[in-house]
């Protein structure tokens, strides 16, 4: 037992990057100052007593947790067994009309954006809520300024300045127009290929944080401000509750929109997964940019 | 081969997951779990999901370590830069 714990103190001692036997000492070496220090001897036996109690209750509730867990899993029905609950009519619905009556060869996207469309419209705006509480929270307007704070800022804004990293920026304009356009590519073909809206977008969303990371987000304010994060969210976000908001009325199983399916595999094809892959996509990517510079700055 | 390539992918998994815990700085551990992200968008390839290792890589390695970064830096958390 000592052994293996000797080990495992020994690892997290490496990955802390101090070598072997060092550690060690030093705690020696603090052990002994403190048994020199026996003045409150009362309250160190107190401080030991509730150490060596809150390991016990760590333990055990560690160790109830395992085994309720553990229990969970083995009474889980077997990967794979046609007799599962999940192995019913919808799947098979799903798998065998889906192509019929989406259009969209991407089974996954079929499901998400067609069948279950009303699922990510409550995911995109649990997104847009995410960052309207950030922004509650971090927006620097003219209620939540600080004088300190705005000192600070343009001492950062200053250093930002003179320091460019050439590397990185060398690099970013290297790969920043095979990242958005990827981006893009996954987004449009959701329904063709794996992807989708929510991919795309946060490999658009990552795109941008490069830029903002390599080149300061003043160079990004360039295109991207306020008013753009407000138009891009709210509008994709009220083109897909135009598009899709009925289906909390009517069930998953959605109205005719009488736009023509075409032929699957086409990047014009069914219906309007396109257009909700392209809101999901412009409401991930600007979201996870604007946490980004809501973060680092206060103000997009 | 391939049993063995995820073998040991999955026995990186299982040490970055430990060294997350087992280190001291919290910027260490961002990294770590960086790795974590990214051994798990491998994982995600090979088991035919492409869409979720995307997803992964993109936000798993990249965005969720920046705002890491970010909230440490606000927090004045890094230890070793001029913030301190």
């Amino acid at each position: 037992m000592s052994k293996k714990t000797d080990a495992l103190r020994r690892f997290s001692g490496w990955v802390n990057g101090e070598t072997a036997g060092h550690a060690a000492v030093h705690r020696e070496a603090a052990r002994i100052e403190h048994k020199k220090l026996l003045p409150e001897l009362d309250e160190q036996q107190r401080i030991r007593l509730f150490s060596w109690q809150y390991k016990l209750v760590a333990l055990v509730v560690c160790l109830t947790v395992v085994a309720v867990l553990l229990y969970t899993v083995f009474h889980l029905p077997l990967f794979g067994d046609p007799e599962n609950p999940a192995v019913n009519e919808v799947v098979q619905r799903y798998v065998e009309d889906g192509l019929e009556e989406t259009g969209a060869v991407n089974m996954v996207a079929g499901m998400i954006l067609d069948y279950r469309a009303f699922d990510t419209f409550g995911e995109s705006s649990v997104l847009f809520l995410a960052v309207t509480s950030v922004m509650m929270l971090l927006l620097r307007d003219a209620k939540n300024i600080v004088r300190d704070e705005d000192v600070q800022e343009e001492h950062e804004r200053i250093i930002e300045r003179q320091t460019s990293d050439i590397i990185l920026q060398k690099v970013t304009s290297l790969v920043m127009p095979c990242i958005m356009l990827f981006g893009a590519y996954v987004v449009l073909n959701g329904h063709i290929s794996p992807g989708g809206g929510f991919s795309g977008g946060a490999v658009m969303g990552a795109g941008l944080i490069l830029l903002g990371a390599s080149f300061g987000i003043d160079k990004v304010r360039t295109f991207f401000t306020m008013k753009t994060f407000r138009r891009i969210t709210s509008t994709a976000l009220l083109c897909y509750a135009a598009s899709k908001a009925y289906s909390f009325f009517t069930g998953a199983n959605g109205l005719e929109t009488g736009i023509p399916l075409g032929t699957p595999g086409a990047i014009f094809s069914s219906g309007l997964i396109l257009v909700l892959d392209i809101c999901v996509g412009m409401v991930v990517a600007c979201t996870m940019y604007g946490f980004y510079v809501l973060f680092s700055r206060g103000e997009i | 081969m391939s049993i063995i390539f995820e073998l040991l992918l999955i026995l990186a998994l299982i040490i970055c997951a430990i060294a997350a815990l087992g280190s001291r700085r919290l910027l260490v551990t961002v990294v770590i779990f960086m790795a974590y992200s990214l051994i798990m968008s491998i994982i995600w390839a090979l088991l035919q999901s492409p869409d979720l290792a995307i997803t992964e890589a993109a936000v798993g390695a990249g965005v969720t370590g920046i705002l890491f970064f970010m909230t440490l830096k606000k927090i004045h958390a890094l230890k070793g830069t001029k913030d301190e």
